[in-house]
This record gives structure tokens, sequence and C-alpha cells, in this order.
């Protein structure tokens, strides 16, 4: 495990830049967004690097065509940008489109959540898994570190459908130690196992998941790389070892995101996890300014504000140590 | 050849007519206004196809972007073996494999459409992937003068002239006329050929109803010699062929009763 944070965008550009190499079906669309990786791809295959301008609209569509013709397109834009600039054409020309035709387009979001801390409320993006995950046909991957991202990559060369990943804006440390442990169609990994309380997370906050669960002891993580699809099964299945459910998103909370998804699916199963609840922004823009740290304690979502979610938990129930 | 191809665009007109006497659904007036675009298109040698193959390599991508002003491809498409004849007479009706609006689902279509601006952007992906593949195939996209209201037209319209997709040839059915009003009464446009040539695009315009001028326009749009994208400025009339609609603002949603459909065909004959 490396302690070393690595921006995920970075690195998956890099592994994209040496994969287009081997692979003249890949091309790399841009919305005038830029990486320090982003030089040498644009420097060696100048002709499959398209910089499509400050036009998100533009870039779905390309994208589509060109999918369309059966390249593997990668259109890389900031998070908030790329899903809700361009919501109609990713819903008509690659949700819907989808239905009918393989369309192998990676939608490649920067700076989930609050990642962009510093930039306001318009960089920030609080609403892209609940939009997206509206959307059929969209793979949706939201991955906590490297080594996940790496593999979602792998399989993005391999299936034909749309996806979205989305990306920290910041570097994460590794979490997994190798991708082999990583399963892209269980969509999830339970990477710490507790014994009454399961936090459930993705992305960054899988990270501050770790941190809480690790100081108190006996709690659980389960690391949502893949919003949709999940091995839902599975995952109701190691869910079920729990008493109670806490979810964390770096997004808004009670609105159809990863909460909504995890109570939907334990829904059935209440009279075993007797516990639910979610943190994450509440119904409200976040325009105070400072980095990303202070947004999440002022909004309850840092580690310590969820180690005392988990103590208070405890101590307002019996069923639980 | 074009005395065969004004035969055509009268029996699609026609049948255009009769599929609206039984799917009012259908927008009438916005399919009149291209019969002779599609039939040039499909009957004048000037797109590749193969109704047995939809996915042939060698085929031109035809990306219509005006979806629910494209119901007059429907009779052309079936005459030419594309589906059945039986489904004309099923259009809108349960379990049909033809709606108000074409989908993907239907043999010929290439894209989604329905809502409007988005098939020129497609169109600029497809363009240029074929450029990459080093195919000689032409995209033509269908796009009516309303959808250049929308801001995504525009970003693909410079994308384009940026890119000199040569072979794409946009046709704009100029037909004038929006939902609710004149299309110069909302935001006057004209002139359309001169904005195409600011963002480096090469312009023919044509009376869209004369056979003789949409099939010259488009062959030597596709002749051309010139790295640009191209467009053949259509001008139109919406609801052509029917005296009621073709002076009617309004007409994007004038329903015809089947007497009116009777009447209208007559009049053609």
């Amino acid at each position: 495990m490396t302690e070393k944070p690595i921006v995920l965008r970075d690195a998956l550009i890099e592994q994209i830049c040496i994969e287009m190499g081997v692979n003249d079906k890949i091309v790399f669309l841009s919305a005038d967004f830029g990486s320090p990786r982003l030089d040498k791809l644009r420097e060696d295959f100048p002709e499959r690097f398209i910089n499509v301008g400050i036009a998100e609209q533009n870039l779905i569509n390309i994208a589509a065509g060109f999918s369309l013709e059966g390249f593997i397109v990668y259109a890389y834009a900031i998070a908030p940008f790329i899903t809700m600039r361009a919501y109609e054409q990713i819903r008509n020309n690659l949700s819907l489109l989808s239905h009918t035709r393989d369309l192998n387009v990676n939608l490649i979001g920067v700076g989930a959540g609050l990642s962009y801390d510093v930039s306001g409320p318009t960089h920030h993006c609080l609403e892209d898994l609940i939009v997206m995950r509206t959307l059929p046909n969209i793979k949706l991957f939201s991955p906590s570190d490297w080594i996940t991202t790496k593999k979602i990559f792998e399989y993005s060369l391999v299936n034909n459908s749309p996806k979205y990943l989305r990306l920290d804006g910041k570097g994460l440390k590794n979490i997994y130690e190798s991708p082999e442990t990583i399963s892209i169609e269980d969509g999830f990994k339970e990477i710490l196992t507790g014994i009454d309380i399961c936090l459930v997370s993705t992305g960054y906050m899988t990270h501050t998941a770790l941190d809480a669960a690790k100081s108190i002891g006996g709690v659980g993580v389960i690391d949502m790389f893949g919003i949709k699809p999940f091995n839902e099964r599975l995952l109701l299945e190691t869910l079920s070892k729990y008493s109670a459910v806490i979810t964390l998103e770096e997004g808004f909370i009670n609105k159809g995101g990863l909460d909504s998804l995890i109570l939907n699916l334990i829904e059935g199963k209440r009279d075993k996890i007797s516990y639910f609840t979610n943190r994450g922004i509440k119904d409200e823009y976040v325009f105070d300014i400072g980095n990303r740290q202070y947004l999440h304690e002022i909004n309850n979502i840092d580690v310590e504000g969820v180690k005392n979610t988990i103590i208070k938990l405890r101590t307002c129930s019996d069923n639980l140590i | 050849m074009l005395l065969k191809l004004s035969e055509k665009a009268l029996w699609v007109r026609k049948a255009t007519l009769n599929i609206h006497r039984i799917a009012k659904e259908t927008r009438i007036a916005s399919s009149l206004s291209v019969v002779e675009i599609l039939v040039v298109l499909y009957y004048g040698k000037l797109l590749s196809f193969d109704p047995k193959d939809t996915k042939w390599e060698k085929r031109d991508r035809f990306i219509i972007s005006k979806g629910h002003g494209s119901i007059s491809l429907y009779p052309i498409l079936s005459d030419l073996g594309f589906f059945g004849s039986e489904q004309l007479d099923r259009v809108c009706m349960k379990g049909a494999l033809l709606g108000g609006i074409p989908d993907p689902l239907i043999p010929g279509y290439e894209t989604i459409n329905g809502s409007l601006g988005h098939g020129l952007g497609v169109g600029c992906g497809v363009s240029l992937g074929l450029k990459l593949k080093s195919s000689r195939e032409f995209v033509f996209v269908l796009l009516g003068d309303g959808e250049l209201f929308e801001g995504a037209v525009w970003e693909a319209v410079m994308f384009a002239g940026q890119h000199k997709l040569s072979n794409l040839i946009l046709i704009l059915d100029n037909n004038k006329v929006c939902m609710l009003d004149y299309c110069k009464n909302i935001i006057d446009l004209e002139s359309i050929a001169e904005k195409f040539r600011v963002f480096k695009w090469q312009v023919i315009e044509v009376d869209g109803h004369d056979i003789g001028q949409v099939s010259e326009g488009i062959k030597s749009l596709r002749e051309s010699k010139i790295d640009k994208p191209k467009l053949l400025l259509a001008n139109t009339i919406k609801g052509k062929g029917v005296p009621s609609l073709e002076t009617d603002p309004l007409s994007h949603i004038r329903i015809l009763s089947s007497d009116e459909v009777d009447t209208a065909i007559a009049g053609l004959s």
C-alpha cells in the first residue's frame, strides 16, 4: 500500500496514453480541460486527441459519433459540466441510443464532490451520481484509489456501453493492494470487516470511513466503486451481517444518491438491519470558503463527525456494541 | 430521371398524407417540406445504402436531426425494402414499428432524434471518425432551420469548419416556420448562408422543391474538392403541396381531418 497520494486523472491519462500506442481505436476528447499528463498524449497522438473547446454538449455528441464508427472514446471535462451541462446529450445520444447500438464512450468527470473546494458551488459536484443514476444503459464508477481506477480503465477497453467515471480532483492514497482483489462485476468491496455497524461509502469518503472505522473498532467499511451496476444479492448478503448501516457520500443526501441506493436495497431486510442513517450534504449548496477539510467539518462529514455519528448510534441503541 | 423522381415525390407526398390520416400525432407540415430532398437522396443515386445490411461499412451515414419532420421517409424506406409496406398502415398503433417520431429501432435510422439540435454534433463525430479510418463515405445530416436556435448546433457548426469536415454534407430544410411562428419573427437568422461561410463552410443554396436543383446541388457538393464541410441550403415551404398549410404560420401543429387529407391528395393529383 503506497502512502503517496496519486492524482487519479493524471495516472489515468498516462495509462490511456500508453494504451493509445498499441490501440489505434482509442480517441481522447477534451472540453478544453487539461492535466500535466495530457501534454504528452496531445503531442504523441495529435490526430486522436481532439479539443472540442469549451463546448460540453458538442463533446458528448462528437463522442457518440466517434463511437458509432467503432472507436473507444474517452471524453474528459470537469465533473459538474460534463454531466449537467450536457445532460440531454448524454440522455439522448448515449443512454437512449445505446439501447440499440454499441457505444463505448467513457465520460471522465474530474472534481467529485467538494474536491474543487475553494472554486465554489459551480465547481462542486454534489448531484452527478443522482442524475446519472437515473439513466438506463450507463455504467457509473466512483473509485477511491488508483488501483480501482486502473481496473475500471481495463474494463473500459472491453465493455461497449457508455460509462461515467467520477474522479476526485485531488490526490488519493491507494486503499487496495492489488487489482486482483477487485471485482468490477460486484461493484463493491468490504474493505474492513466489522461487527455491528457498517459504513458504506464511495470515492474520497471511503478514506474518511476507513479512518473513522479504524479508530473506533468493530465498524466495517464497504467501498462502493461501482454505483451502477453492482451485485445486489452479494451486497445485501454482506450488509445483512450488520445491524446498522451508515452511508457516507460527498454529495446531496435524500435525493437518490448512494443513500437511496442502499436504502432501497435493504428495504426488505430491516428486521436484521434495524438502523440506517445517511451522511452527506443536506439540501443546500456550499458557499462557505475554505479547504475540503473545513467544508467537511462544517457539514459533519469529516472523520470526527463520522466518529461522533457512530458513537451516538451505539449510545442510543442497546443492540449495538 | 427527373421525371421519374418527380413521380416518386408525388407518391411520397400522398403516402405521407395517408400516414397522417391514420396517425394524427405525426407532424405533417414539417414532413412535407423535405420530400424532394429525401427522394433525390434515396432514388437519385446520391446516397449509398443497402436495405438488407443497414450496418454496411460502405454506406453513407444519413443522420436525421429533425426527427418528427421525417415521417415522409417511412414510405421511402418501406418501398426500398428496409421494412414491409404493411408497417405503413400501422404507424403509431399498438406494438407498431413506426411511431410519431422515428427511433433507431427502425431499420435505416442511424441515430435517435426527436429532441432538436443533436444531429449535426453527432454527425461531426461520425465524420471525423470516418476520416480517421480513411473511409470515403459521406455523412449527410438533415436539419430543420428552427434547430438553428439551439446553441449546440453552433458548437457543431464551428467544430466542423475548424476540422475541415469535407465529408460532411448538411442539408438544411429552410422552411422558415417554427412551431408557433415564422422563424424570422422569433430570431431572424438571415443570412444563414453568410453565417455558415464565416464559419468556414462551403454553401450551395437551392430551391428545395426543385428536384433538378437539389440533385445538382448534392452532386456538386459530393464532388467538391474544397476542403470544407458542405451546406446545401434548401429553401423549402412548410406543408408543401397542401395550400392550407403552406400559408399558415402554425402549420407545424395543424392536424388534418380525413376529409382534408382527401382534398389535399386530390389537389396533388
